[in-house]
């Protein structure tokens, strides 16, 4: 299975709460089931996106850590 | 001969660091502020103006009476600064050479960058919080809604605190059972600080202050009265209260000295500026992530100055640094609030509300003017 990736973001050195507004935003330009990652550096990120999923319905596809950087995958919610 | 140094605005940190310098630099510099209204505005006290605890004379002294005689006061706006020939030019044509300059120009509010929202109220600037005073005034019950349009903003328990003493008022007038009162929250908590999220939702619960969490304000319908997030929820009020988006100032836009959002990119432990020689900024100016508060300049300040008098009589730069010291009040209403202390390598530590703190926010208001702009705190 192949995934595409619609939105990359780059929220690296960011602290909360700006990684979660941008994704926000970013978010909102996507078609439904089209896919955002993000990259993050803020360890509160990682409770932060997978609980903004679970409030607006869009599924967190993935949430991964390696050197520090933290990748999460989101899927736009079909309407 | 002796250094100009050119400090631009009159604010906390622009104050302190001019007043220290000027005294610690032996007679070997000129010091010079500008700003555009020579009005020092004690920014804090919006909160009380709003909800009609504070007289606006209170929170104004002109900048003269809080500076040291042999610091030099420019009123007038910096339009544009030549980093290549060291050149400040204001307003009124006149111009200002520099050896070394420190950027405190602080930031501004732009509620127009919120599609809808021009009339929306805040409590951000002081036209704004005497405006909402005299609709709070006129206000005899209904739904009043409690946004965030934008990250960073000065002052991040202001909304919380503002939620809380709009509760007083609302029980002091005896229009608070007709009143609901409900706060947007750009997270899943009613503050970015989890420890103090804790500490003061049960009271948010308590007082009936409803939270809504994950949502970023994005536009308003001033016709229907909602308010819409980035996340796709609309809230209907009769009062809306937003914090506005904030940037940073024009002249640093204009001269090229910052980023996108004008914020100007220092290293967040000397305060220099990252890519230009001769030049520090200090408080909201700077692109550091942390609070934007009156604290963060005033801990910045001590620092600046160091560097700033260092490189006047050209010794090494100084071993002391800024560590992200960050030291806020939070109003919790009725009476209390409790306080937030951390830096960059202590993470937020908040006691439980108590009078003392309230009482202490009081005292450090008032002795504020013959303390702080003084460099007298350190």
């Amino acid at each position: 299975m192949s995934i595409t990736i619609a939105k990359s973001l780059d929220l690296k050195g960011l602290s909360c709460p700006l990684p979660i507004i941008k994704t926000a935003k970013a978010m909102k330009e996507l078609a439904p089931g089209e896919l955002l990652e993000a990259f993050a550096t803020d360890p509160g990120a990682v409770p932060d996106f997978k609980a903004w999923a679970q409030t607006t319905g869009n599924p967190l596809v993935e949430s991964s850590e390696s050197g520090g950087v933290f990748h999460f995958v989101l899927k736009k919610k079909e309407i | 001969m002796a250094a100009e140094v050119v400090i631009l605005g009159g604010g906390v940190g622009g104050t302190i660091v001019a007043n220290l310098v000027a005294k610690k630099s032996s007679g070997r510099a000129n010091v010079t502020v500008v700003d555009a209204t020579g009005i020092h505005v004690y920014q804090p006290g919006f909160l009380y103006v709003a909800v009609g605890k504070e007289q606006p004379s209170a929170l104004q002294r002109a900048e003269t009476t809080l500076l040291r005689d042999d610091v030099s006061l420019v009123v007038d706006r910096a339009a544009r600064v030549d980093t290549s020939a060291r050149i400040v030019q204001l307003d009124s044509g006149r111009t200002l050479s520099y050896d070394q300059l420190l950027l405190a120009t602080g930031s501004r509010t732009v509620m127009d960058e919120v599609p809808g929202a021009k009339d929306a109220h805040d409590f951000y600037t002081m036209e704004g919080a005497i405006r909402l005073f005299e609709a709070l005034k006129g206000f005899d019950g209904g739904t009043i809604v409690i946004g965030v349009a934008g990250i960073p903003y000065k002052c991040p328990p202001a909304p919380v605190e503002f939620v809380f003493l709009l509760d007083d008022y609302l029980r002091g007038r005896g229009i608070r059972e007709k009143t609901q009162i409900k706060l947007l929250s750009p997270l899943n908590r009613a503050f970015t600080i989890e420890a103090t999220s804790k500490l003061v939702q049960p009271i948010l619960a308590e007082r009936g202050i409803e939270l809504t969490g994950f949502f970023n304000v994005e536009s308003v319908d001033p016709i229907a009265k909602t308010v819409t997030s980035l996340e796709g929820e609309t809230v209907e009020y009769d009062l809306l209260v937003l914090v506005p988006p904030h940037r940073g100032q024009q002249v640093i836009e204009d001269s090229g000295l910052g980023d996108e959002r004008g914020w100007v990119p220092v290293d967040k432990n000397t305060l220099r500026h990252t890519k230009l020689d001769r030049t520090w900024a200090i408080g909201d100016t700077t692109n550091i992530p942390i609070s934007k508060s009156g604290s963060v300049a005033h801990y910045e300040a001590s620092v600046a100055a160091a560097e700033i008098v260092a490189a006047v009589k050209g010794e090494a730069a100084p071993a002391h640094v800024y560590d992200g010291k960050v030291m806020c009040f939070l109003e919790t209403g009725q009476g209390q609030a409790t306080t937030i202390r951390f830096d960059y390598d202590h993470p937020p530590v908040s006691p439980a509300p108590a009078r003392r703190w309230h009482w202490a926010k009081a005292l450090f208001n008032k002795t504020y003017w013959h303390t702080v702009p003084q460099g007298r705190l350190p």
